[in-house]
């Protein structure tokens, strides 16, 4: 299609997306809630983007909105220069191995009764219905390039720490080549020390593998590292985005000066 | 006599794979007013050593050392005797507050339960005094809201009500484990001012417990650093924080992405890792934990005990080749 059109890897536009409320009187409508009310967001190729905002905020939904499990209520999202929520379902399920997603939990997203390189493989076998020895070649391949041995094909998810979890998880989503990586709180249950290898990892990522990361987090300070531009969520809407040393430095809205003023900093106050 | 003396507290536990020491030699010393911060990772121990203090530790544990209460040895005491302690005189506000409420009592009354039965207080008197105990936290319209169940408060509120339940019997030392990690933010620095306005207000100590560097930085006195079961360092947090002289408590420190950095730097750097992972509670090596991962390990290391150095003030850490690592920056 016109995938050579766009300047943009990702266009977001005027996105809104509404929720029917459980009815909670036999009499009443149910309620709704406005998880985004009119978002536009574009993400350049190569400039990873950083969406932070507080819980309930309406982050995880844009993210589920961008990876296509569900459509927005108006407006369109652009991958590619393609409406995803346009797509025909064959075209879609084949559009997917552009974008994967890392989720936050890395023990309730691998299966605990399957060994890793079924996991790993699982994306690629769906999308293209590789033999089983290409499929456990390609995991092995893919493990390897997130710093995990080839030895781990066969193991389960439990013979691994949180840290090793979370690199199967990344190597999942990475066995199909994406260009687009969607990481919601991908790092925040883990632990600093841990945290800081698996962001050193996303960097090599995108650096060396082309990735362009989504990364949504509550966390400034990590999102500040890994990404080149920022947008601060909050009541479903984008209140500011732009480079992240720009809005760092001059933050422009109210809410973006009490969520930086609200990150700890590693000195110690007078009179604590 | 100190309100609280912890001295070489062990806590063992006793599984099928072996014991795994969790908590090792542990020794502190706390007062009223004093607010004291473990810091640690998964698995360090540092939740163990707060269930330890609040004689929770599980049934295969095996608690040993001291642990006084205004100079009262705790271990070895009746369980009956610890009913009188806990809640009363030590009190804990825990990490979840939706798993620690009970769901299906209101608020007022699970706030109410610790003064009726600590402080005899007859039904209407502990509600009242609940109701004052929310308005203290922040709760609005507590006298409306008392009536309310956990699922119709906010998480912030809800960790407020943790916060009320602890206080109701105006415990002499207050132990917050990880108590803001699954909140925003903004609300996390409202609820840790909450707890240090209360801390003051009440002449409490406080046992801080958090992963999070910045959290134990900006909001308590002194600090603990724990690795594999062992305090590595500790020392005011002021001095810990600017001259840190564990290779772990470094290490930790330079992992943490920074903003400062960020805002200077065209392009975030690499992060610095330590290499290799956490070490298996129940197969330590006999020396220090932090053998091996650390760059500057010799054989030594992995046999002996680390000796505790002394540097300015009571700031201190244990470590064999203290004048190798302190002589590199």
């Amino acid at each position: 299609m016109d995938n050579a059109q766009s300047p943009f890897l990702l266009e977001i536009r005027d996105v809104t997306r509404r929720y029917t409320l459980p009815r909670e009187s036999l009499f009443r409508a149910p309620g709704e809630v406005q998880a985004l009310r009119g978002v536009s967001l574009n993400v350049t190729t190569g400039r990873s983007m950083g969406i932070v905002g507080e819980s309930g905020s309406g982050k995880s939904t844009l993210a589920r909105l961008v990876m296509a499990l569900e459509p927005p209520t108006s407006g369109e999202i652009l991958f590619m220069g393609r409406n995803l929520h346009a797509l025909p379902p064959d075209k879609l399920r084949a559009a997917r191995r552009d974008f994967q997603m890392v989720f936050q939990d890395p023990y309730g997203s691998l299966d605990p009764r399957r060994p890793i390189w079924r996991t790993v493989a699982e994306p690629a076998a769906a999308l293209e219905g590789a033999t089983r020895a290409q499929q456990r070649e390609r995991a092995a391949a893919t493990l390897e390039s997130v710093g995990l041995r080839a030895d781990a094909l066969d193991k389960y998810p439990h013979e691994f720490s949180g840290g090793q979890r979370q690199r199967i998880a990344i190597a999942r989503a990475l066995i199909t080549k994406p260009k687009l990586i969607v990481a919601d709180e991908a790092v925040s249950a883990l632990d600093v020390s841990v945290q800081a290898q698996v962001l050193n990892l996303m960097a090599d990522l995108r650096d060396h593998h082309g990735v362009t990361f989504l990364f949504i987090s509550h966390d400034l300070a990590v999102v500040s590292h890994l990404c080149a531009d920022v947008a601060v969520m909050k009541g479903g809407l984008i209140v500011e985005q732009g480079p992240v040393r720009q809005v760092l430095r001059e933050p422009a809205h109210d809410y973006t000066r009490t969520l930086l003023e609200s990150v700890p900093e590693l000195v110690a106050p007078a009179g604590v | 006599m100190p309100l609280l003396e912890v001295s070489h507290l062990r806590v063992d536990l006793h599984t099928h794979r072996g014991t795994a020491a969790a908590v090792r030699d542990m020794t502190f010393t706390l007062d009223r007013g004093e607010t004291l911060g473990l810091i640690g990772e998964s698995g360090c121990g540092k939740s163990m050593t707060a269930l330890a203090l609040m004689g929770l530790a599980p049934e295969n544990a095996t608690v040993s050392g001291s642990l006084k209460l205004e100079g009262r040895e705790l271990i070895g005491l009746h369980d009956r005797d610890w009913r009188a302690i806990r809640g009363y005189q030590v009190a804990m506000i825990f990490q979840e507050p939706m798993t620690a409420l009970n769901p299906v009592h209101r608020v007022g009354a699970q706030i109410a339960e610790p003064l009726r039965l600590h402080q005899g207080l007859t039904a209407a008197a502990a509600r009242q005094q609940a109701i004052a105990l929310m308005e203290r936290v922040g709760i609005p319209e507590p006298a409306r809201r008392a009536d309310s169940f956990p699922h119709q408060f906010s998480g912030g509120q809800r960790q407020r009500i943790m916060i009320a339940m602890a206080l109701a019997c105006e415990p002499d030392v207050l132990i917050a484990d990880e108590p803001t990690t699954a909140l925003d933010v903004t609300v996390q620095k409202q609820i840790l001012g909450l707890i240090r306005e209360l801390v003051t207000e009440r002449g409490m100590a406080l046992i801080l417990i958090s992963h999070d560097l910045g959290l134990i930085a900006q909001n308590v006195q002194r600090m603990l650093v724990m690795y594999g079961g062992s305090v590595v360092e500790s020392g005011p947090s002021a001095d810990v924080f600017a001259r840190p002289a564990h290779p772990y408590t470094r290490g930790l420190m330079a992992a943490r992405p920074n903003m400062q950095h960020r805002l200077v730097a065209h392009r975030s750097e690499r992060l610095p890792t330590i290499p290799g992972s956490v070490p298996d509670l129940f197969s330590l090596p006999p020396g220090c934990p932090f053998a091996g991962r650390c760059a500057f390990t010799e054989d030594a290391c992995v046999t002996q005990q680390p000796p505790t150095v002394p540097l300015q003030g009571t700031h201190q850490f244990r470590c064999l080749r203290a004048d190798v690592v302190l002589a590199t920056p």
